[in-house]
C-alpha cells in the first residue's frame, strides 16, 4: 500500500500523466476464469500490451506424480482441467498403456469413448455458460448449467464422482456401465440436442452478442499454428487438426463424426466450433452405446493390469473379485510394473491437444511426467490476440480460447 | 405586538397547509418509493430466477419477501470502508449522496395522480432531465475519488454515456412537448387524453423506442451497465465502495429507473388514466403502467449481453439522436398538416 500510495505521489510530483495506464486484471477477477493474471497497458479502452502471468494455482501435478505409483498419479491428473477430469484421466492411461504395451479390452475403449465426449459436452457447456456470462447474458449461464447438471449427475451414476472421477484405470476402466447409465444416457443423447437451439436462440440470432463476437480476437490459421494453438481454438481459425482424425485413438476411427471447422478465425468462429462440436460429441455418444449393447457381459479391465499384477507375495491380498477388477495399492510398495522406456501420447481434449510425457525407469513410478495442456499454450497467444483490442474484448476473448488454470499452472 | 401576532399565525397558517402538506405529500412519496425499490429488488431476483430456471429469493420469510429487508439491515450494519488511498475523502463520502438525492428528488415533480404531485412546476420535464444528468454526477465523482483503475474507468464511462444518451433522451421527449404544447407533466396528461390516439406511445413511436433505450443507458441497466461492467471492471465506479455507502448507489440505481419509468408511463402511456376507472384507487392504472415497464426494463436484463463501449457510443450518436431528430421533424410536420 505504502509503495503504490509513493508511486501514485512521485506521478503526481513528475506530472506524467501521458505515462500508459496500468491496470492489473487478476489474479482476483470475475472474468478471469480462475486465477489468471493480466497486465494490461491501457490507451483509453484500448489495449496496448496484455502481459499474461501464471503460477497462482501450481500444485506441481508433474512433480507430485514422480512420488507416486503409475495408478496413483492418476488421481493427479483430474486436477488438470477439473472441468473434463474424464479426458485426462484417458489420456493419462491411454500414455502408460502405451509404454506397457497393454491391450485394453474393446468394451473399455467404448466406455472411455463415451466418457471422453460426455466431458466434452460438460466443458463446452459451462465454457458457453461462463463467457456469455463475461459478456453479459445471464440466462444462457443457468441454462447451459441446467444440462451439465445432467451429465454430471449420469458421471456420479457411473463412478460416484461428480466432478474429479478418476474413473479410467490402466488397462481398462473401474466399473461397468449399469442399464440404468445406458437409459440414461440415451435420454440424455436424446433430449440435448434440442437443447443447443435453446442457447442458441438466447445468443445466435442477438444482435449485441454479434457485434461483440465478429472480428474480434481475429487470428489466421498460419498464426494459429505458429503459436500452438489446439483444439477449437485453432479449428476456429480454418485449420481441421483434430487428433480423433489425425491419430486416431481408441476406437474413433470406427466413428462417423464430423470435424468442426470455421475459418473467420474470431471469436464466434470459435463459438461456432464449440456449438458443433457439442453436436457431434453427442452423436459420438450415440453410436458408442449402440457398440456397447453388442459387446454385452465383456470385460472391463485388462487381464494383466497393473494394478492386478502385484506380486502376491509382497502384499497380503484376498482373491480379486471376478469382475468389475480392482487394484490394490499400498502406500510404500514398489513394484516393478512398468518396463523402462519414454512415451508422448496426446489426446483431443476439450481444450486443445492434452499431451502425456512420461519417462519410466523401470520402476513402479514414473520418473519424469510432463504434461502438454493446451490452457498454457492459449495463454501464450492471449497478447497476440488481444493487443489493438478494447478492455470489453480481452474478455471475450480470454473465454473463447477457454483456458482452465488449473491445467496451466499444473 | 399584534402585527407580529397576526405574522407568526400567518406563517404558521402557510406552513400548515401548504408547506406541511407538500412535507406530508413528499413523505408518502419517499416512503411509497422506498417500498417499491425494495421490492423492486426482490421482484427483479425473482422475475429473472424464473426466466432462468430456479428460485431465486425463497428462504428469508413467506416466499422470500422479507429477503429486501434482510438486505437492507445487513447493508445498514456493514462497516463503511474508506480506502486510504481515496483521493478525496470527502467527496468520495459524498458521490452516492449526490447520486440519490438527484435520483430521487425528480420524484417531486412526476404527478402520479391528477391531485398527488408535490411541486406541480411548469418547467417540470426539465427538472427531470436536469436532475438525471446530475445524478450521473455522484457516479463520475465516486470513480474519480476512488483513486483505483477500475473505478475510474467506469466513471469515464459513466460521464461518456450520460452525454450521448442525455441528449438523445431529450431529444425523444422533444416530440412530446411539441405534441403537448406543454412541459408541465399534469397539462402533458392531459393533452394525451384529448388526443385522438389517447396515448403519446401510437403517434411518437419512434420517441417511445428511443427514450426507453435512452432510459436503460441513462440508468446504467443491461446491455449498457459498461460503468459497472461487473466481467471487465469488476464492479467499475464503486468497487471501492461498501456498506451504506454501497447500498446508496443501489438505491440510486433503482430510483433512477423507476423515475424513469414513471416518466414514460407520463409522457408516452397516458400517466393515471385508464381504460375504465377504479373507483377508490386513483393511480390503479399508473401504478400498473409502472409495473409494465419494470417488467420491461427486468425482462431486457435476462436476455441481453453486455455492449461494448464504443458501440454504445455508436448506438447513441449514430443511430438514436439522428432517429430522434427524424421524429421531432415527423412530428413537426403532424403539427402542420393536422
Amino acid at each position: 500500500m505504502a509503495q503504490a500510495l509513493e508511486i501514485i505521489q512521485k506521478q503526481k510530483d513528475s506530472e506524467q500523466w501521458d505515462e500508459p495506464y496500468l491496470v492489473n486484471m487478476g489474479p482476483q477477477h470475475p472474468a478471469t476464469h480462475g486465477v489468471l493474471r493480466l497486465f494490461l497497458e491501457l490507451d483509453g479502452e484500448t489495449i496496448v500490451r496484455c502481459d499474461p502471468r501464471i503460477g497462482y494455482l501450481h500444485r506441481g501435478v508433474e512433480k507430485l506424480s514422480e512420488h507416486r505409483t503409475y495408478s496413483q498419479a492418476m488421481v493427479l491428473t483430474d486436477r488438470l482441467d477439473y472441468i473434463a477430469s474424464a479426458a485426462n484421466n484417458v489420456g493419462y492411461c491411454l500414455a502408460v498403456e502405451k509404454l506397457m504395451g497393454l491391450e485394453v479390452p474393446r468394451r473399455a475403449q467404448i466406455i472411455r469413448v463415451i466418457v471422453c465426449e460426455m466431458a466434452r459436452i460438460a466443458s463446452h457447456l459451462l465454457w458457453l455458460a461462463t463467457h456469455a456470462l463475461d459478456i453479459g447474458a445471464m440466462t444462457v449461464f443457468l441454462y447451459c448449467f441446467r444440462d451439465r447438471e445432467w451429465l454430471l449427475d449420469i458421471f456420479e451414476e457411473i463412478c460416484g464422482a461428480r466432478l474429479t472421477v478418476s474413473y479410467p484405470r490402466i488397462g481398462g476402466v473401474r466399473l461397468d456401465f449399469n442399464q440404468k447409465i445406458i437409459d440414461e444416457l440415451y435420454r440424455f443423447t436424446e433430449e440435448f440436442p434440442h437443447r443447443i437451439p435453446e442457447y442458441e436462440t438466447l445468443i445466435d440470432v442477438n444482435r449485441i452478442w454479434l457485434k461483440r463476437t465478429k472480428g474480434v480476437g481475429v487470428i489466421s490459421g498460419e498464426e494459429a499454428v505458429n503459436l500452438g494453438l489446439t483444439g477449437p481454438s485453432l479449428r476456429g481459425s480454418g485449420v481441421g487438426y483434430d487428433l480423433r482424425r489425425a491419430r486416431p485413438y481408441l476406437i474413433y476411427d470406427e466413428l462417423d463424426f464430423e470435424v468442426a471447422v470455421e475459418f473467420e478465425g474470431d471469436v464466434y468462429s470459435r463459438y461456432r466450433v464449440r456449438m458443433k462440436e457439442m453436436r457431434e460429441a453427442n452423436k459420438i455418444i450415440r453410436q458408442c452405446l449402440d457398440k456397447l449393447a453388442e459387446c454385452e457381459g465383456e470385460p472391463v479391465i485388462a487381464e494383466d493390469a497393473p494394478d492386478l499384477v502385484i506380486p502376491y507375495g509382497k502384499i497380503k491380498r484376498p482373491e480379486p473379485a471376478p469382475h468389475p477388477k480392482r487394484g490394490y495399492l499400498v502406500k510404500g510398495v514398489e513394484v516393478p510394473i512398468v518396463p523402462e522406456g519414454e512415451v508422448y501420447f496426446a489426446i483431443e481434449a476439450p481444450k486443445g491437444e492434452l499431451g502425456y510425457y512420461i519417462v519410466s525407469d523401470g520402476t513402479g513410478h514414473p520418473w519424469r511426467v510432463r504434461i502438454r495442456a493446451p490452457s498454457f499454450v492459449h495463454i501464450s497467444a492471449l497478447p497476440a490476440l488481444s493487443e489493438g483490442q478494447m478492455v470489453a474484448d480481452i474478455i471475450a476473448v480470454i473465454g473463447s480460447v477457454d483456458i482452465v488454470l488449473g491445467e496451466c499452472d499444473r | 405586538m399584534i402585527d407580529f401576532l397576526r405574522l407568526y399565525d400567518t406563517a404558521n397558517h402557510f406552513l400548515l397547509k401548504y408547506l406541511g402538506l407538500s412535507v406530508f405529500k413528499s413523505l408518502v412519496l419517499v416512503g411509497i418509493t422506498l417500498l417499491h425499490v425494495a421490492y423492486t429488488t426482490y421482484a427483479e431476483r425473482k422475475i429473472i430466477g424464473h426466466m432462468q430456471q430456479r428460485l431465486g429469493p425463497n428462504r428469508v420469510g413467506p416466499r422470500g419477501l422479507l429477503q429486501p429487508i434482510a438486505d437492507v439491515l445487513k447493508l445498514i450494519t456493514k462497516e463503511d470502508i474508506i480506502p486510504s488511498c481515496v483521493d478525496s475523502p470527502v467527496v468520495f463520502k459524498l458521490a452516492p449522496f449526490i447520486s440519490l438525492v438527484a435520483g430521487a428528488t425528480s420524484l417531486a415533480v412526476i404527478p402520479i395522480w391528477e391531485h398527488f404531485v408535490v411541486t406541480n412546476v411548469n418547467m417540470a420535464l426539465l427538472v427531470v432531465l436536469a436532475m438525471s444528468s446530475l445524478s450521473s454526477f455522484g457516479v463520475i465523482l465516486a470513480g474519480w475519488a476512488s483513486n483505483s483503475r477500475y473505478s475510474f474507468l467506469g466513471g469515464l464511462r459513466a460521464s461518456a454515456q450520460v452525454i450521448s444518451y442525455e441528449i438523445a433522451m431529450a431529444l425523444a421527449l422533444v416530440g412530446v412537448m411539441m405534441l403537448a404544447g406543454s412541459m408541465n407533466l399534469i397539462e402533458i396528461v392531459k393533452a394525451q387524453i384529448e388526443s385522438p390516439f389517447k396515448i403519446y406511445a401510437i403517434p411518437q413511436i419512434i420517441g417511445f423506442f428511443v427514450f426507453m433505450v435512452a432510459a436503460i443507458a441513462e440508468t446504467n441497466r443491461t446491455p449498457f451497465d459498461l460503468p459497472e461492467a461487473e466481467s471487465e471492471l469488476v464492479a467499475g465506479y464503486f468497487v471501492e465502495y461498501s456498506g451504506i455507502r454501497f447500498a446508496l448507489f443501489y438505491l440510486a440505481e433503482y430510483f433512477g429507473m423507476i423515475v424513469m419509468c414513471m416518466l414514460a408511463v407520463v409522457c408516452f402511456l397516458g400517466g393515471w388514466y385508464g381504460p375504465f376507472e377504479i373507483p377508490g384507487v386513483p393511480m390503479f392504472w399508473f401504478l400498473l403502467k409502472l409495473y409494465f415497464l419494470i417488467f420491461f426494463y427486468i425482462w431486457v436484463r435476462a436476455t441481453l449481453p453486455r455492449y461494448r463501449y464504443d458501440q454504445l457510443m455508436g448506438l447513441g450518436w449514430k443511430v438514436l439522436i439522428p432517429l430522434a431528430l427524424l421524429n421531432i421533424v415527423i412530428t413537426g410536420l403532424i403539427k402542420v398538416l393536422a
